[in-house]
């Protein structure tokens, strides 16, 4: 953690609404370090092929279903060098050239640390030579510099909800940045792949689809859109946190349910899987 | 003794028929373009000159005929009974030999391909001359009296590899071997790992063999008569006589297989009967049938070019024989099984790959041999293994990836590691020994317990376990916390120790195989010039790995009891673990892997086979386990090894691949018996669609075999399908796991070894 980015909220519930910093200012102090929980190798589930993905530390959402809750505090990931990531990517470069696949960065919420994040992303690319990703809410998409977005290949873009209110109870936030973010990605023609949670009794009200598949369709740069059934698996790490996790007498959505949903989407020419 | 002898009949089998317009015995080769291979045995050149390779897809494959899964339906029927009795039958009076038995049939009316090992599907035979107690044991296991007069011939009128193994022994490897520091030896069973090359009988018919043998025998009368040289005279008038026993066993189905098979029918059974008389007579270990799927493309091919034989009818063929590979048994204790997890005969096929000159060696029967686990359903055996490149053609590489993922139940090795060291035509012995189609074979040597031998190091020989003196002459470190130099200087000099004992040992068993247990038939299908390996390996890598970090990055403190024996250690600090592509623990293990190696090269071999390594432990890793105390890298006594190569269960935090490619780092040179690995993922850990998941499974595999990485086992499976196979067994009678090399029945593991399964190696992502 570092005194260069914005300082860490007690608790990401309390936090005030981040302010994102200026690119400009940013840019000028490109910091070496950044605050990593993980790095891992995982196949098919976070962008096309193998790829390693580099989950950054500190997030301004708090999502209910949040499978990954020990990601939220910037201050609780591991003091990393953008060179230790790159040494550490570099070893993977020959498997995955033969393999297919590239790099992610994930979080978290890697535009929590733009700069970092740009460095990475810049490096995988020009550096290691891989296919690079983005994996984000969007709803610190302004702090996405336009440089960081020409390194990065693809944007894997979180769209919780469409409706509003529900938004905000999942996320603790509004979705307003997240739909403008897609928006610039679409102006810069840069590919995205929308990520759809659902959840029974939150996300799943045929509106509330509806109007992702209808936004996501009018954007006209969405090659894909992965509809994610909501799964308990990480209910433990709430737990070990002390906190409780609301969505515990939630039902996983059956595959019809998931069936229907992704129907939506495709009725809107998208591929959804 | 009341031998059937078998009885050559006139009753030709309705199967025997051959199509009225097959071309005659002397034009058996009819259409095949020439080469060497007319004049000497090369099978190779055969292949190489003759077959077509495949790049299309799966979609001209055919499904089981009513007959097929007529059957099979017939043995499935059977497979409760066995399972629950442990054996279905036995023979309790016959010494299995190749012509000991009367023909047996599954449906004398419906086989396609005939031949059994004995008179009745899944009755087993007696093998004694590997060693006369294990027979006893077994038959005693299973509620079975040993015959009187059976017991009288090998208890007192004639010595087994058993008896000479163990009046040759010293006491130094009895210690060992009672210890469990050295493991698994075949000092009481058949070593198997030898690959006849079943594919001549085929090509060439069994006369024309034994015409060679015969050159052979004559060339070693006028070599002066050292005992060498006596020796390979009598193995070799053993193995005409083998040949010859072959010949009257196919008689007697009806078969005249003196000379040349004519078609694809024939040429499936008479490589068949050459496998069959293999597994009648010897209970290997290992019984692996070698690379056949080009060859026999071949015949199929050119009896479909003919308008001789349908795509159906191929496939039956394929099916039928491979029903009769699916049902090879074996005579052994249930000590044995729980070793080996099930009841495993390693009839292993090896398929695919590429030739020297580029060409895939991928043929229509590649894919057929695949779709018989569609076919047929999933199944252990035979033990499908595919020699993978990123060269292979795409349609090959995503059919592959398919069946991997819908019936977990195949394997991969690296065709572009092997190739360079044994050629085009090599084969898998068992799950990861390569070797040379007829011209290589290897004396199995199981393995040593490299983590035991650490805590040896610590406690100057004496056994964690027991408190015994193992080794004399060692000094136990007395530091309260160990010293990472003194370490490496203790185990070195116990590893040179080991090394010594363990080909020592090795020397004896395979003096004493050859002398009483020799594989007749098998080296018949031999050339008289053949690469003998002296096949070492090691076991507990990623324990000795691990714990060599931890004493050289944390701190470990040693607890010892009252007689100073050093019983526990406490892991002060983190310490990098092996399976997280880290150099810091990689180098470790890859030094283990070499030191041992260069260790072992150092002491002369029976035969001056060639030294090689294995870094396998199949699933006897949780028996490995059990023997083996408190570690100092924190494991506790008892826990299961880690399967083969692989890094220990739980301590690899960055995926599969970060693990497979510290697994890829270990060298192939000083491993060339193979280095295991095995992957349980989750589907979704492949990806979120069908399509999806067999493109990275396809692309995965070529990442790994870029990597130098030599072999994959991958289980694609979730964990509630495994734990409710665990509590309802009788739902899953088929559900099939690769283990390290080997595919096993869920279902048949204990207890202890399906949590094992369960809990070491799933990787889905959260």
């Amino acid at each position: 953690m570092t005194a260069l980015l914005p300082p860490a909220p007690a608790t990401p519930a309390r936090a005030p609404a981040a302010t994102p910093a200026t690119p400009a200012a940013a840019a000028t102090r490109r910091p070496a370090v950044g605050s990593v929980h993980s790095w891992d190798l995982s196949t098919g589930v976070d962008g096309p092929g193998t790829r390693f993905v580099t989950f950054l530390s500190g997030c301004p959402l708090t999502c209910l279903y949040c499978h990954n809750p020990d990601t939220w505090r910037m201050r609780d990931g591991k003091r990393t060098t953008a060179d230790e990531i790159v040494t550490e990517a570099r070893k993977y470069t020959r498997f995955i050239a033969a393999a297919g696949g590239g790099a992610t960065v994930s979080g978290g919420e890697p535009l929590l640390q733009p700069v970092f994040t740009g460095e990475l992303l810049h490096r995988f690319k020009h550096e290691l030579g891989l296919h690079t990703a983005l994996d984000t809410s969007g709803f610190l998409g302004v702090r996405a510099t336009d440089a960081l977005l020409r390194d990065t290949d693809l944007v894997l873009l979180d769209i919780k909800s469409w409706d509003r209110a529900t938004y905000r109870k999942l996320t603790g936030r509004p979705l307003e940045p997240t739909l403008g973010f897609a928006r610039r990605l679409a102006d810069l023609g840069k590919e995205v792949h929308v990520r759809f949670v659902l959840v029974p009794g939150l996300t799943d009200d045929p509106a509330n689809i509806e109007g992702v598949a209808a936004f996501a369709a009018s954007l006209g740069n969405v090659t894909r859109v992965d509809v994610l059934p909501f799964h308990k698996l990480g209910e433990a790490k709430w737990q070990a946190l002390g906190r409780p996790f609301l969505l515990h007498g939630t039902p996983c959505p059956t595959p019809g349910q998931t069936a229907l949903a992704r129907a939506a989407f495709t009725a809107h020419g998208l591929h959804a899987v | 003794m009341t031998a059937t002898p078998a009885e050559p009949t006139t009753v030709i089998p309705a199967a025997a028929a051959t199509a009225p317009d097959a071309p005659a015995r002397e034009d058996a080769w009819e259409g095949f373009r020439g080469g060497l291979w007319r004049d000497a045995i090369d099978v190779r050149d055969f292949v190489q000159r003759n077959y077509t390779p495949y790049e299309g897809d799966g979609a001209f494959l055919a499904g089981p005929t009513e007959r097929t899964t007529k059957v099979w339906n017939k043995l499935v029927a059977m497979f409760p009974t066995e399972i629950e009795r442990g054996i279905y039958a036995v023979d309790v009076k016959t010494p299995s030999r190749i012509d000991a038995f009367a023909p047996g049939y599954i449906d004398r009316d419906l086989d396609l391909i005939v031949g059994l090992q004995t008179d009745a599907p899944l009755k087993r035979a007696i093998m004694p001359n590997g060693g006369w107690r294990m027979v006893e044991s077994a038959l005693s296991a299973y509620g079975y009296e040993a015959d009187p007069a059976v017991r009288e011939i090998y208890t007192r009128l004639r010595r087994t590899h058993n008896d000479g193994v163990f009046d040759a022994y010293t006491p130094e490897i009895r210690a060992c071997r009672s210890s469990g520091i050295i493991t698994g030896l075949p000092d009481a069973y058949g070593r198997g790992r030898i690959i006849g090359d079943y594919r001549r009988v085929a090509l060439y018919g069994v006369d024309r063999l034994i015409v060679d043998k015969r050159a052979d025998r004559a060339a070693l009368e006028v070599e002066w008569p050292s005992s060498e040289v006596i020796q390979e005279r009598e193995e070799v008038a053993e193995q005409i006589r083998a040949l010859e026993e072959l010949k009257a066993m196919a008689l007697s189905y009806g078969f005249d297989i003196s000379g040349p098979a004519r078609t694809g029918h024939e040429a499936v059974q008479w490589l068949y009967f050459a496998y069959l008389a293999a597994v009648k007579e010897q209970n290997g270990a290992a019984m692996s049938i070698g690379r056949i799927d080009a060859f026999l493309d071949i015949y199929l091919q050119r009896d479909i070019e003919a308008g001789r034989l349908t795509e159906s009818e191929s496939q039956e063929l394929v099916d039928d024989f491979v029903i009769k590979l699916r049902i090879v048994r074996f005579l052994r204790t249930p000590e044995y099984n729980e070793l080996y997890s099930g009841d495993p005969t390693w009839v292993t096929w090896s398929m695919g790959g590429i030739g020297d000159d580029g060409r895939p060696l991928v043929t229509r029967t590649t894919f057929r041999a695949l779709n018989t686990l569609y076919n047929l359903g999933p199944a252990p055996e035979p033990n499908l293994t595919v020699f993978w490149s990123p060269r292979l053609p795409d349609a090959f590489k995503k059919y592959a990836a398919q069946v991997a993922i819908d019936t977990s139940a195949l394997q991969f090795e690296s065709d572009e590691l092997m190739r360079p060291k044994y050629g085009d035509d090599t084969a898998i012995a068992c799950c990861v020994s390569a070797m040379a189609m007829g011209k290589q074979m290897q004396f199995f040597g199981a393995r040593v317990n490299v983590a035991k031998a650490l805590l040896y190091a610590i406690n100057g020989g004496r056994d964690e376990v027991s408190g015994q003196t193992v080794v004399e002459g060692l000094e136990p470190i007395t530091d309260e916390y160990l010293d990472c130099d003194t370490v490496l200087t203790r185990y070195d000099a116990m590893l040179d120790w080991l090394a010594k004992t363990y080909v020592h040992a090795l020397n004896v068993i395979h003096y004493m195989h050859d002398k009483y247990a020799y594989e007749r038939l098998e080296m018949a299908l031999h050339d008289r010039a053949i690469l003998r390996t002296m096949a070492c390996g090691i076991a507990g890598l990623s324990v000795a790995a691990d714990s060599l970090s931890a004493i050289q990055h944390a701190r470990v403190k040693v607890i010892r009891d009252e007689t100073g024996l050093a019983v526990d250690y406490v892991v002060e600090g983190d310490y990098p673990a092996y399976g997280n592509n880290d150099d810091r623990a990689d180098d470790l293990a890859c030094r283990i892997v070499h030191d041992f190696m260069q260790k072992v090269r150092r002491h002369p071999t029976y035969r001056d086979a060639v030294h090689t390594q294995s870094v396998l432990t199949i699933t006897s890793n949780v028996v490995y386990g059990k023997k083996t105390g408190n570690t100092p890298d924190g494991r506790r006594a008892g826990t299961p090894f880690a399967p083969g190569a692989n890094p220990m269960n739980g301590r690899d935090e960055h995926g599969y691949i970060a693990s497979a490619l510290s697994v890829a780092k270990l060298p192939y040179d000083d491993a060339e018996d193979g280095i295991s690995l095995t992957n349980t993922i989750t589907p979704d850990a492949l990806g979120r669609t069908p399509e999806e998941r067999v493109t990275n499974l396809s692309g995965v595999l070529d990442g790994y075999m870029a990597s130098d990485g030599f072999h994959m086992n991958v289980n694609v499976l979730d964990r509630a399908t495994l734990q409710d196979a665990m509590e309802h067994p009788a739902k899953y009678p088929q559900l099939t796991i690769r283990v390290s090399g080997y595919a096993v029945n869920f279902i048949r593991l204990t207890r202890e070894q399906q949590l094992d399964v369960i809990n070491r190696t799933f990787h889905g992502a959260l």
